[in-house]
């Protein structure tokens, strides 16, 4: 049997005739007093370094979180602030970077794939493979279609010209790396980025 | 960028952040870094606290950097080539440069040839019925080696620095002061400011943004506030540069990696449809030296081409098949851009678009002809961590999306990603800084890593391929992948083949080992045309060695106390901090003052503060020039063939103007916009006049937004809860418009509302005689996430751009304000 006793009951227990010291002593110890000492909010967060996502500063920030890395727990991020340390930054962050934990943590994040049919008015939720495969399926279509191999003039072009991409400007150098690449491969050329807006 | 590179050689800011606390004048125009970079600016401030510097602001409004600057000058939106312009004939006639800098470190004594001129408004060569020109003359006169003639007198005729002089003396301080609006003493007084800096121990730096870049013009502004500089001696030099200030946290490395129409990573480019041969590509990319024994670094093209190809298809590319150069994709237009993908697209000539974090709807020109052309695609998908406008441009959204949901046929996907805090990896900031950075957390719901959505889609395709054939497959299905998890390709596997590595034992000429095969390449000196040697991105070699990833170093010692740093991450290139540092030493290799010195010869190499941006062992007595990108060694006031419109910047309305003609040419109707620019046709019916729209208007950043996506941030949203347009006093009180007021303004492309406020910080100009207002209008805000609801800001812009990157002309255009 386990029994909780606030600071509170345990003094009326007291008051009604008990003898709360052999009270404590067979097991009924007060848990703390909830004004005693409220634990520092960031006490066994995972510090993590990254820049932030905004402008081209790159502002040195450190992401505050819960979670200690096991399989059952998900880390949550609950503190964002300036990196001391960041020779640019030191330690400062604007209005945008001091508001970065809502973005991550926006109502609008989204969650899983979507797809709006043809004609219709709502989303509809799908599976990762069959987005991933309906969208193959539409750029390998659309490839076969309309690939150029050779231009009017005879020249080896291997052009690809119906399907397009912009990539995101904030996106990581590895990402934008392998945008590059497999769009190239395809014969990908309208392909751009917000450097040209 | 495009300014920046036919100048001085590489199209990125030339210092960074902390460098500018060394400055002794600091120039903003053409952005507003209090309120769009706000914690860069507080090295501006840091200059004028600690280093007695004088901060500049010319801006059509007071803006958060005026508010702090030391002098302000109000300027007419795109005027900003007439006002620089100005101040380099003033420097030239009032002898207030730089000599010896510019002798030994421009090509302002290089001789052009006999035929090339300009006559009102036309450089020579124009075709007035394509709207293009016929570049051939722009250059300078060649001996038969190849090398250009000079005359270190500056004295001949038609040397670059006599045809500079002539060119830019018709922009007399009275038709600066007509074209920009600006007062005449406030012209003089910022002029003086800027000519003080001429001399060795203070420099300027200039600093700007999008405010340069959105015009038609866009390109050629940058290169005239280049010259500006290279005039003063203020390029390499501590505290000085054209520090271009990008807008987003990648931009940068988005573009050092190639992700525009015609680039490949590291500036390298695509083939066009007519370059069939493999050796003549290369030979027109290996730039020779223009002048004898120029260091013109661009002549190893070929190494950095071949270690791409090598990267992308591994064995496949060999010599026997000129490194899989058929596989790549040719070019049959200069650029297929957004404006002109967007062009295509009206026309039904798109099936399928992929928006990956980016929200065109809301951020593209002319906002009805993007939803329109949106409606055209067979499919869309969007790869976005947040809900945007554009993945659902097909709902109706009342008068802010007005839309016919059931017409449109278009197929939507809209696949979660992870967000920054979500992923591993690095980002390129405008110093050129490349920063690694680490996951805190797994991403909501099921959303997955770009990487991870890219394979998946890609790995599909591949097997499609395999199982059905179809068209031309040889280079998706030989594309290297030797990715561990091939389903989701880890950052540090792709960083690490970026950087590259050498496949066979790596030579130098002496038949010294310098890398063995399999290790990391240390430098992109180690790169071979051979096929030895893959690297995807040859600029970024050096940012993950076999010492391990350099990106992740976190040593902020500054020992010179100059603000360098160079052990916090990694700086591309060769962890060079300040570009063109040979220029801060005199041409005997001594600094031009100790107060700016960043690297000096040592009697057997360079030394400095910083890596030096040249070759180390090149003695002084050799007399390389440090521009070591150009064909030429040094700074290029004459940009020859390499921009569109002219080697000059000539002063060019906006497509939208406020006045009846060009005041520089009022009778050249061909001279009234710029006349290298493309415009489709039903943009040009699309465009306003002055009669209708009286007003000039410009679009900008607040600091509590960043474009689209921190309206759905909470904070964001109660920091600036409303859309509002910014209104001068003497305009309110013409129309009758109180603060609070709601008003609409309109263009030709259509109309949004918002709350005016009334300012005394935009005041109306004088300009040809004319009052001019302009109304200053953010970008933010939209229909979607937390904010009050408003219709988007590019409802009212042109589709028409800067005719060297087409980059759209969202800072001058014209509209209409009624009080509702």
């Amino acid at each position: 049997m386990t029994l909780k006793v606030t600071r509170r009951q345990f003094f009326k227990l007291g008051a009604v005739g008990m003898a709360t010291s052999s009270m404590a002593m067979m097991g009924f110890a007060p848990e703390p007093a909830v004004a005693s000492i409220r634990h520092f909010k960031l006490t066994g967060a995972k510090i993590t370094r990254s820049n932030c996502t905004y402008c081209s500063v790159g502002c040195g920030v450190l992401l505050y979180s819960r979670g200690d890395g096991a399989i059952n727990s998900i880390d949550n991020i609950y503190h964002v602030e300036g990196d001391p340390d960041h020779p640019v930054s030191r330690g400062s962050l604007c209005p945008k970077g001091a508001g970065l934990l809502d973005y991550i943590q926006s109502e609008s994040r989204l969650k899983y794939p979507q797809v709006r049919e043809p004609g219709t008015h709502e989303w509809k939720r799908i599976s990762w493979d069959e987005a991933l495969t309906r969208i193959a399926r539409h750029m390998k279509d659309d490839r076969d279609a309309n690939f150029v191999d050779q231009d009017a003039e005879g020249n080896t072009i291997n052009q690809w010209t119906t399907t397009g991409m912009l990539a995101a400007s904030a996106s990581t150098n590895e990402t934008a790396y392998l945008s590059q690449k497999i769009a190239r491969s395809l014969g990908m050329v309208v392909l751009d980025n917000q450097a040209r807006v | 960028m495009a300014g920046l590179a036919p100048t001085f050689g590489r199209g990125a800011m030339t210092n960074h952040w902390v460098d500018i606390r060394n400055a002794d004048l600091i120039l903003v125009m053409g952005g507003n870094a209090a309120e769009a970079h706000p914690v860069g600016f507080r090295w501006v401030m840091e200059a004028k606290e600690h280093n007695d510097a004088r901060l500049v602001v010319v801006d059509p409004r007071f803006n958060r950097t005026a508010a702090v600057a030391d002098y302000y000058a109000e300027i007419r939106t795109g005027t900003d080539i007439a006002f620089l312009g100005g101040l380099i004939s003033y420097l030239i006639e009032t002898d207030q440069i730089h000599h010896e800098y510019v002798r030994a470190y421009t090509d302002a004594s290089l001789i052009v040839r006999e035929e090339f001129g300009f006559e009102d408004g036309l450089f020579t060569g124009y075709d007035a019925e394509n709207g293009e020109y016929d570049k051939e003359t722009w250059q300078y006169e060649y001996s038969d080696e190849g090398h250009a003639l000079r005359d270190d007198t500056l004295q001949h005729p038609r040397c670059v620095f006599q045809l500079m002089r002539a060119h830019f003396s018709r922009y007399t301080l009275d038709v600066v002061s007509s074209v920009c609006g600006t007062p005449r003493d406030k012209i003089q007084h910022v002029w003086d400011m800027v000519a003080a800096t001429v001399v060795d121990d203070k420099t300027m730096t200039i600093l700007y943004a999008l405010g340069w870049t959105q015009h038609s013009i866009g390109s050629q502004i940058i290169r005239t506030a280049a010259m500006l500089q290279l005039l003063l001696g203020n390029m390499g030099m501590r505290g000085g540069g054209v520090n271009a200030l990008r807008g987003h946290s990648n931009i940068q490395g988005l573009t050092d990696l190639g992700l525009l129409s015609d680039l490949l990573p590291g500036y390298m480019t695509l083939p066009e449809a007519d370059e069939q041969d493999y050796e003549a590509y290369i030979l027109d990319r290996s730039r020779p030296d223009l002048l004898p024994g120029e260091v013109s670094y661009w002549r190893y093209y070929e190494r950095f081409h071949v270690s791409l190809m090598k990267a992308w298809f591994g064995d496949a590319a060999t010599e026997a098949n000129n490194w899989c150069y058929d596989w790549l994709p040719k070019l049959s237009e200069t650029l297929y851009d957004v404006i002109h993908t967007f062009e295509r697209m009206s026309h039904g000539e798109i099936t399928g678009y992929i928006c990956q974090g980016f929200n065109p709807l809301a951020a593209f020109p002319h906002k009805a002809k993007t939803s329109a052309a949106l409606s055209r695609l067979k499919y869309l998908v969007v790869i976005d961590p947040l809900r945007t406008e554009t993945a659902e441009f097909w709902k109706n959204h009342g008068e802010f999306n007005d839309v016919n949901t059931a017409e449109i046929d278009t197929e939507v996907f809209r696949l979660p990603t992870t967000c920054f805090a979500e992923e591993d990896g690095t980002i390129v900031n405008s110093s050129r800084w490349l920063q690694w950075f680490w996951a805190a957390a797994p991403p909501p719901g099921e959303a997955l890593p770009d990487t991870a959505i890219l394979a998946g889609i890609f790995l599909r395709i591949q097997q499609m391929y395999r199982n059905e054939g179809g068209a031309f497959s040889d280079a998706l299905l030989n594309l290297s992948w030797p990715y561990r998890y091939p389903a989701e390709p880890s950052p540090n596997e792709l960083a690490r083949e970026y950087n590259g590595w050498a496949l066979e034992d790596v030579y130098d000429e002496q038949r010294n080992l310098v890398c063995r095969a399999g290790e990391q390449v240390e430098d992109f000196g180690m790169l071979r045309a051979d096929g030895s040697t893959a690297s995807g991105c040859w600029i970024f070699a050096g940012c993950w060695t076999d010492e391990g990833n350099q990106m992740i170093r976190r040593d902020n010692s500054d020992p010179y106390g100059v603000g360098q740093t160079l052990g916090w991450a990694w700086s591309w290139p060769a962890n060079r901090r300040i570009l063109y540092n040979r220029a801060s030493a005199r041409p005997d290799g001594t600094p031009w003052s100790e107060r700016k010195a960043v690297v000096w010869w040592n009697g057997n190499r360079w030394v400095g503060n910083d890596v030096p941006d040249f070759p180390v062992e090149s003695a002084p007595t050799v007399a390389q020039g440090p521009f070591i990108m150009n064909q030429t060694g040094r700074g290029q006031f004459f940009a020859r063939d390499r921009m569109v419109e002219g080697p000059f910047p000539e002063h060019y309305e906006p497509f939208e103007t406020p006045i009846a003609n060009n005041p520089m040419h009022p009778s050249n109707p061909l001279a009234k916009n710029n006349p290298g620019a493309r415009v489709f046709e039903q943009d040009r019916a699309n465009f306003g006049s002055f009669e209708e729209f009286p007003y000039a208007a410009t679009t900008y950043r607040l600091t509590e937004h960043f474009h689209y996506w921190t309206m759905h941030n909470r904070l964001n949203a109660i920091a600036q809860p409303e859309k509002f347009v910014e209104i001068g006093e003497s305009l309110a009180n013409e129309l009758g418009i109180a603060k609070g007021d709601r008003v609409r303004v309109s263009s030709k492309r259509g109309y949004i509302e918002a709350v005016a406020v009334v300012t005394k910080r935009i005041r109306p100009l004088q300009v040809a005689g004319r009052t001019v207002h302009q109304i200053g209008i953010p970008l933010h805000w939209g229909y979607l996430g937390e904010t009050k609801r408003a219709h988007l800001t590019n409802t009212l812009t042109p589709s028409v751009g800067d005719a060297n990157t087409q980059t759209p002309e969202f800072k001058s255009f014209l509209v209409r304000v009624d009080k509702l």
